[in-house]
């Protein structure tokens, strides 16, 4: 340090004194580059001050005392930027280091979502979820039973980034925890919602979206607590429906019950299960439509479920300029033909 | 040489009297005139702090040094006291943004990274004792 600061002290007094004797543009030059590298070398704003004072008495040793002192008048004058300067150092180490534990944090909560989709035959089914930011608050989940049965889960945390990832640790090892009901949509809600009660701060909520699907009878049952509606195409029409499931959000109300809902799935229908960030994709003319959203599902129908969700949602995050506001979930789960 | 000034912080004119026995004996140990800048401007954050906070109290200069393998080390060394209200929560003052200016690298972090040493003693009702030290080098 103390050695890299008398280089920039030789260097400095040079430099300056290269420009009084020519005083042209390319001096100007010298003293910008100089600049940079004065922070590179963490120079703070007094100590270039200094720099400048040494300079002078070096070069003109015989100035006015006056130009001297207000040198050293200066100099005090800056120690408020010197400080600023330092403190400004201490931050941007800080946030480096937040920012790598939150890269940690990030790639812990990764393995907190299924590894891989649970394959049947009867079922095509195409995921995608994005953060934000890199933390995310939203969650899903499969499962299959012996039957090949295939529970399947959406959730959405009120709020974004690290309390929102938080509580969707707290989300999964609930789920994990509440085995026997996972092909009962409402009974799972009901025990869900409890847990959240109890042990989530009451200023979070969670809204969920489950469903199970019995490819035995390719019936479709599904429960809601507060979600974003879904969509269920109906392949021999060509029409997409609201998938809505009435329910409280959770954590809200103790005693809640979750009704539940069911669905035929004939060949090639397929049911549409989205977080809000995907139907809050906002553009600068504002929110999409949800029929924004059925067109562009529409337009990639003919390809694999995967394909679908991932050209939606790279359509959608152009529309956004790129620039996701909320965690972005959509999952497609298709009948066969 | 253990000169010695103590300074009563009780008014404004306190905190440049204390100011002033820094810079004298800075200079007369040889600090660089941005390092006589940071010491008394360490001073008067401190000193400030007694004026404002504990309405008074003193600030004792003295020369320390310390043997090196490198040779002898000279210093100056700060020690701030009072017996104000002490500070509650100590940890939550050395974190930076805490001040009540609103921050902007000042206060007593700010005394903490202009210094070499820093020390802190508080309790609450009773008062508080800072001491720093920045050494020549
Ligand atoms: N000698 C003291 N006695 C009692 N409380 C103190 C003393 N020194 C500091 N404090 C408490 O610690 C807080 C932080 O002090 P610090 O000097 O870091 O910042 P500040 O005085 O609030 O703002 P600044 O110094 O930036 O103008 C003060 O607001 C005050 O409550
Ligand atoms: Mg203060």
């Amino acid at each position: 340090m103390a050695d890299s600061f008398s280089l920039m002290q030789e260097q400095y007094t040079k430099i300056l004194k290269k420009y009084l004797e020519e005083k042209n543009e390319t001096g100007l030059y010298h003293a910008q580059q100089f600049s940079k590298k004065v922070l590179e070398n963490q120079i703070s704003p007094e100590e270039v001050v200094s720099l400048h004072l040494d300079a002078l008495e070096k070069y003109f040793p015989d100035l006015p005392q006056g130009v001297f002192d207000s040198f050293e008048f200066l100099l005090e004058v800056m120690m408020g930027y010197g400080m600023a300067y330092r403190e400004h150092q201490s931050l941007r180490d800080k946030q480096k280091e937040l920012e790598t534990e939150i890269n940690v944090a990030a790639s812990m909560q990764q393995t907190f979502l299924p590894k891989e989709i649970p394959s049947v035959d009867a079922l095509d089914v195409g995921v995608i979820s994005v953060p934000a930011s890199k933390m995310s608050g939203d969650y899903y989940h499969f499962i299959k039973d012996d039957n090949d049965c295939i529970g399947v889960a959406i959730a959405d945390i009120i709020g974004k980034g690290v309390p929102a990832a938080l509580c969707m640790s707290m989300i999964k090892y609930a789920m994990d925890s509440l085995p026997e009901q996972r092909l009962q949509p409402g009974a799972l809600l009901d025990n869900l919602n409890r847990v959240v009660e109890q042990n989530v701060a009451s200023n979070m909520f969670i809204t969920m979206m489950y469903g199970s699907y019995d490819p035995r009878v390719h019936h479709f049952y599904y429960s809601g607590a507060g979600h974003e509606p879904g969509f269920y195409y109906h392949y021999d029409t060509d029409t997409f429906e609201e998938l809505y499931a009435k329910g409280l959000v959770l954590g809200i109300k103790r005693d809640t019950t979750f009704r539940e809902y069911h669905k035929k799935v004939e060949p090639g229908d397929f049911i549409v299960l989205l977080s809000d960030g995907v139907t809050e994709c906002r553009t600068d003319d504002g929110f999409i439509e949800r029929e924004e959203l059925t067109r562009l599902i529409r337009k990639y129908k003919h390809l694999p479920a995967q394909e679908i969700v991932d050209n939606v949602f790279y359509q959608l995050e152009k529309l956004q300029g790129f620039q996701l506001r909320d965690d972005f979930s959509l999952i497609i789960l298709r009948r066969k033909v | 040489m253990s000169v010695q000034s103590n300074v009563e912080v009780h008014t404004e004119w306190g905190i440049v009297s204390a100011r002033q026995a820094g810079r004298n004996l800075a200079k007369e140990l040889g600090f660089s005139s941005v390092d006589q800048a940071r010491i008394t401007t360490a001073i008067s954050e401190l000193a400030r702090n007694i004026y404002l906070y504990a309405e008074k109290g003193e600030i004792i200069i003295e020369s320390v040094e310390r043997m090196q393998s490198t040779g002898r080390k000279k210093g100056i060394k700060i020690t701030a006291k009072d017996e104000g209200p002490g500070i509650k929560n100590i940890r939550q003052v050395m974190e930076d943004g805490f001040t009540t200016s609103g921050g902007l690298g000042a206060g007593l972090p700010g005394v903490k990274r202009l210094m070499d040493e820093f020390d802190i003693d508080s309790i609450a009702g009773e008062g508080t004792e800072i001491t720093t030290i920045k050494w020549n080098s």
